[in-house]
């Protein structure tokens, strides 16, 4: 074992090197990265590596057995991705932030305990916040922010939940927890909130649409993979994943027909595939944790895929992105218009494309449980896939209406980013028989069947027909430029609401308290501190003075000064001695 | 890369005769796919599977539902002006 390094921790160290290395060797440096970190994963055997003694528990930094492998191999293939695809970013902060961002992911999937697991997920939020504010415009700083708010929300949730669970298990190992109990009900929703959870989503279609070009792809493969792992890892065949990850397959696709940012339809496109997997984490049948794994291998590779066509397209674009400035670009990008249907094929789940070998085993394992409303669900899901991935990503950007714009080609290295991940969507759609081997379970699954083929060639030609159908009437929805109202309206106006709150009840409080404090009651104490000495010194001594033979213009005489002398605070001693005596004999007698 | 006066190229699907042919291989293809279920056995989960052409009829009603309901249902309880949350 003294040959091999954690996994993670290449990246990281790998990463945070990147600013000292200079000039051209900077690049072929940082492609380096994953292709050493491959390299040295395929010398790691199963089992339970780098384990270290923190306080009393056992830290694990390396848990490496069929599940975390596969999550392993496909992060480091879309790291070798993401970088090349980068390589034109000269700005250090994406480019550490993007390896220590994929280093965290690693650590999070081989994390053999719940104490690193913790570590590595928190990493997660704080590196790829910097992919986002590195747009530096004011939108991203914004989305940024609240994507720091609620990911520490989640966290928080997430570490009540493990310390909750340690003190009653008295283990920090991390492997099935299971839900029972408020402690693995917070580590549930701590998940849940990465994996973008219905009401627990906005983060994600709110943040990634702003986030720079090429982090995009990074955020795109990383945050929801390592919950979909850890949800996998910890709750496989907990119910409520089934409707979970059914009405996340359900609800985004209305929300994407009529959203205009194309990189925000694939945000909810996202959610969508996310989905499925977690419906298949939620039947838990050797079949359905298949499909939600090798699914999830498909989607970082198609969602990236799509993710960088769309980025090709902003970026010799002038950051155009919308649909309503976009369209006929097939004309001068081909290539990248290519690996785009390529890319929406494979997430429609066209025969031959990736899709198909992956999301069918998560229907097939819903009909094998008889869950008929959620295959139902996930069909008509489906269906939605078609829609705003498989047609409206291509067809808005690329063909559609002439928008005029006449741009180069994606450069070299985006192409050839895109082309990697385009050949690995067909070939795991073509072969699948290789990806199916490095799966947990072993898998009688037969994808390709005359039936099946047929069916799903059926749903997709029809849909289309439908599209064509709906464009020609006019009666699809016009793309405009406007924003959609989602649950991230609770903070995003929730937040005003609370300030206004917080402005008329504090504010109030404080209003209140200068004038009755500072206003009127310090005032009356101050009075009522220069008068009753006043009283009580005349009280004594107007009688004293009468009974001396004091009388008119001589003891009005006496009145005054006495007066004048304790509001300038200058009475005589005598006076003053005679008050404390009387005050004494008067305590004297009373006690 | 393309001279200035590019506008009057015609790329692939400018030319009509592109387009008809598209058109008419899309229809071959619907035209073949209905037909195709009449030659295959189905392996079907559930009843409803069983209906003549129901991943036809499925796809295309749940795809018109799907883009009506957003158009006429979400999207006027959702769209706000672009600047809403400046």
């Amino acid at each position: 074992m003294t040959e091999v390094l954690p996994p993670a921790a290449i990246f990281i160290i790998g990463g945070l090197l990147v600013p000292m290395i200079k000039g051209k060797w900077k690049s072929a440096y940082m492609l380096l990265i994953p292709v050493v970190g491959f390299i040295n994963l395929i010398n790691i055997p199963e089992g339970t590596h780098w384990v270290v003694e923190f306080m009393e528990y056992d830290l694990i930094f390396g848990k490496v057995d069929r599940l975390s492998l596969l999550f392993g191999y496909i992060f480091h293939l879309i790291s070798f991705i993401a970088i090349l695809y980068a390589i034109h970013v000269k700005d250090d902060v994406q480019n550490v932030a993007g390896l220590v961002y994929a280093g965290s992911a690693l650590g999070v999937v081989f994390a053999g305990d719940l104490f690193s697991f913790f570590v590595f997920w928190e990493m997660l939020t704080v590196a790829s916040i910097f992919l986002i504010w590195a747009r530096r415009t004011k939108a991203a700083q914004g989305a940024g922010y609240r994507y720091l708010l609620v990911h520490a929300a989640g966290g928080l949730c997430l570490l009540a939940g493990i310390v909750l669970y340690v003190n009653q298990t008295g283990s920090i190992e991390f492997g099935y927890i299971g839900l029972n109990g408020l402690a693995t009900l917070l580590i549930f929703l701590g998940f849940g909130l990465n994996c973008a959870w219905p009401l627990l989503h906005p983060w994600l279609t709110d943040a990634y649409p702003e986030a720079t070009i090429t982090g995009t792809i990074f955020l795109s493969a990383f945050t929801t993979k390592c919950a979909v792992y850890a949800l996998a890892r910890a709750f496989p065949g907990t119910e409520a994943l089934i409707w979970i990850g059914a009405i996340m397959t359900a609800f985004p696709i209305f929300y994407a027909v009529i959203e205009n940012n194309l990189r925000r339809v694939l945000s909810y496109s996202l959610i969508n595939q996310v989905g499925f997997m977690v419906c298949g984490i939620g039947i838990g049948t050797q079949m359905a944790i298949n499909g939600a794994v090798s699914h999830a291998v498909n989607d970082i590779l198609f969602k990236g895929l799509l993710f960088m066509s769309m980025g090709a397209v902003m970026y010799r674009n002038n950051n155009k992105i919308n649909c309503t400035a976009l369209g006929g670009l097939y004309r001068t990008m081909p290539l990248t218009c290519i690996c785009c249907i390529i890319g929406a094929a494979s997430i429609s789940a066209v025969p031959l494309f990736s899709g198909f070998v992956s999301k069918s085993m998560v229907m097939s394992a819903a009909a094998d449980g008889h869950m008929q409303i959620i295959w139902f669900i996930l069909l008509f899901a489906s269906v939605g896939v078609l829609e705003h991935a498989g047609i409206k990503i291509p067809f808005f950007a690329f063909f559609g209406h002439d928008s005029g714009l006449r741009p180069k080609e994606a450069p070299l290295h985006m192409l050839l980013a895109m082309g990697i991940a385009a050949f690995f969507c067909i070939f795991n759609g073509s072969f699948p028989s290789y990806l199916y081997s490095l799966l947990p379970y072993p898998v009688e699954y037969v994808p390709y069947t005359v039936p099946h083929v047929v069916g799903q060639t059926q749903l997709i030609f029809f849909a289309a027909l439908a599209f064509i159908l709906l464009t020609l009437s006019g009666m699809s929805p016009s793309e405009m430029r406007a924003v959609n109202v989602d649950a991230d309206w609770f903070y995003r106006k929730g937040s005003g609401l609370f300030y206004r709150v917080m402005d008329i009840s504090m504010n109030g409080l404080t209003r209140v308290a200068d004038r009755v404090i500072a206003g009127e009651l310090t005032g009356s104490i101050c009075r009522i501190s220069q008068r009753w000495p006043e009283v009580l010194c005349l009280g004594v001594m107007i009688p004293l003075w009468s009974f001396t033979g004091a009388r008119g213009k001589d003891l009005q005489g006496k009145i005054e000064r006495t007066r004048s002398a304790l509001q300038t605070h200058t009475s005589p001693i005598g006076i003053s001695a005679a008050i404390a005596t009387i005050f004494l004999v008067l305590i004297y007698l009373l006690m | 890369m393309k001279p200035e006066n590019s506008e009057d190229k015609k790329y692939l699907f400018d030319k009509p005769a592109s387009m008809k042919i598209l058109a008419w291989s899309f229809l071959l293809s619907l035209v073949l796919l209905l037909a195709l279920e009449f030659f295959i056995h189905k392996h079907t989960y559930f009843p409803s599977e069983e209906w003549p052409e129901f991943y036809c009829v499925f796809a295309f009603v749940g795809f018109v539902a799907l883009v009506l309901s957003a158009k006429y249902i979400l999207r006027p309880l959702v769209k706000r002006r672009e600047d809403y949350y400046d």
